[in-house]
């Protein structure tokens, strides 16, 4: 049964904090930084106002903060944070802990590029280097997006077969910052939905001793690995069943990614995050001049869907495929190199170009999408070879 | 759930590990000869000893044994051969000596 929608307008910040309020975790441990800075400000007003009664650790800096959350959920605790960019990067060694742990916390991440040049606006550089931590990763294209993920993202942390982190991703100010319309849960459904935390084994369970994240010998942490990254694989089930719960909820269907007029589409334009909305109306004026264009937005980046993103490009003549993020690999972006890798494992043999675009906050918009097109369709067409890795909307000499 | 993991051995698969390598019990760093590390190690020579105790509580492994209100010999399976007990004792009643041996 469908519960009936709030109707709002928020920024992606707002829909956040606003899912956090109606969740009502124990603990959060943060520190502030831009473009994150409102979510804890202003769960910090929920619990200043009476509205939760979250537990919120200021602590000295994102070291200390997923070092706090990771004492917090093993102690038994439902626990959060906030993050962005070098934030994120100063958590990166305690990132690893929670995962190999299996601590269900959840993370709201506000991409920001990675210094340097030092900038504050978005890219995927901050969660693409964190994409081998053990992490799931899940990326909102807008704000709706964004409130539903954080929503979902504790059934699946917290899910026996998971037990894994989870990062609910959206790109910095283009949705954390811009007002958009949405539509909310009531309180009560959202409850009911996540649930009551009771985890099985913690820290603060008399009786019941157990000792967390002990040092392993060589004999044993290999094995140890290799369970992480069978629960990460089972996390693909678990996310589209919390999907199919959350669509009987909310009337809102997802998926490991979403296919906007991929039907018939010889050409397709994979990409995640915000810049999906540019792509897909790029799309809706191409396909009124007749062309046969669609867009894959990735929305699970880890679990990476490999063999349904082959599937789900198996007919299409070209896929152009769009990294908001550098590996510095001297070939690809991270995008680019895993799905590029997938095609060939899973036998699909199309024309793969991967393009780089709207690095630390460069305008993407619906012109780059059509140029790309006429490349795309030039490439698919015998006419012309395809070059990897370009950087779009790059001011170059041209001669 | 809550795996023996007395049972747990070098042999077992990894699906029988237990999840994280959680280990359900308290205290079982004594199940390990960690004293094998030391380079160092304290002589305990009682007839100097006062047994007023301060070298107990300053012991970051626990390894001084404490009975009836007095010292014994050291827990030389668990000593690091740190020396602060050593350094901390008033009466000169700990010496240490190179090597693994009292």
């Amino acid at each position: 049964m469908s519960a009936e929608p709030i109707k709002e307008r928020m920024s992606g910040n707002e829909a956040v904090s606003e899912a956090i309020r109606q969740v009502n975790p124990d603990v959060m441990p943060a520190f502030p930084i831009t473009p994150s800075t409102e979510i804890p400000q202003m769960v910090a007003n929920f619990i200043s106002n009476g509205k939760i009664d979250t537990e919120f650790i200021p602590v000295e800096s994102e070291h200390s903060a997923m070092s706090a959350a990771i004492g917090a959920e093993a102690a038994g605790a439902r626990t959060m944070t906030a993050t962005s960019s070098a934030g994120l990067a100063l958590m990166w060694e305690e990132l690893l802990l929670a995962a190999s742990n299996r601590l269900p916390i959840v993370l709201t991440l506000v991409n920001r590029t990675l210094s340097g040049p030092i900038n504050i606006n978005c890219d995927h550089s901050d969660g693409m280097g964190a994409r081998d931590t053990g992490w799931i990763q899940i990326y909102a294209e807008n704000n709706q997006e964004a409130y539903d993920n954080y929503i979902q993202a504790y059934p699946i942390a917290e899910d026996p077969r998971v037990h894994l982190p989870v990062m609910i991703c959206q790109d910095g100010f283009i949705t954390s910052h811009a007002v958009e319309n949405i539509d909310l849960l009531p309180d009560d459904a959202v409850k009911d939905f996540v649930g009551t935390y009771q985890p099985e084994e913690y820290l603060l369970n008399p009786g019941k001793p157990v000792s967390v994240g002990p040092y392993s010998i060589s004999a044993y942490a290999m094995e140890a690995k290799k369970n992480q990254e069978d629960a990460m694989e089972s996390a693909k089930d678990v996310i589209l069943e919390t999907a199919a719960r959350f669509q009987a909820l909310s009337g809102r269907k997802y998926g490991l990614f979403e296919q906007y007029r991929t039907k018939d589409a010889e050409i397709i334009f994979l990409l995640m995050g915000s810049a999906a909305g540019t792509a897909k109306q790029a799309v809706d004026e191409l396909r009124e001049k007749g062309k046969r264009v669609g867009v894959l937005k990735l929305r699970v980046f880890r679990p990476f869907p490999e063999k349904e993103i082959a599937e789900a490009l198996r007919r299409a003549k070209g896929v152009a495929i769009l990294d908001r993020c550098e590996s510095y690999n001297g070939c690809s972006g991270p995008l680019g190199s895993e799905v590029t890798a997938g095609l060939y494992r899973n036998k699909v043999q199309i024309e793969a170009v991967n393009y780089i675009y709207g690095l630390a906050g460069r305008d993407f918009t619906v012109q780059h999408v059509k140029d790309i097109y006429e490349e795309m369709r030039a490439v698919c067409a015998g006419e012309k070879a395809a070059v990897q890795h370009q950087y779009i909307g790059l001011r170059e000499n041209k001669n | 759930m809550r795996t023996d993991v007395s049972k747990i051995n070098e042999q077992t698969p990894h699906e029988d590990l237990t999840e994280g390598l959680m280990i359900f019990a308290g205290g079982t760093s004594k199940q390990f000869r960690t004293g094998e590390w030391r380079t160092n190690t304290p002589v305990f020579e009682s007839g100097k000893c006062k047994q007023c105790l301060l070298c107990v509580p300053v012991c970051p492994d626990g390894s001084i044994p404490v009975a009836n209100g007095e010292r014994g010999q050291f827990d030389y399976v668990h000593c690091k051969g740190c020396g602060i007990c050593a350094k901390v004792c008033p009466f000169g009643a700990i010496t240490m000596k190179e090597g693994i041996t009292a």
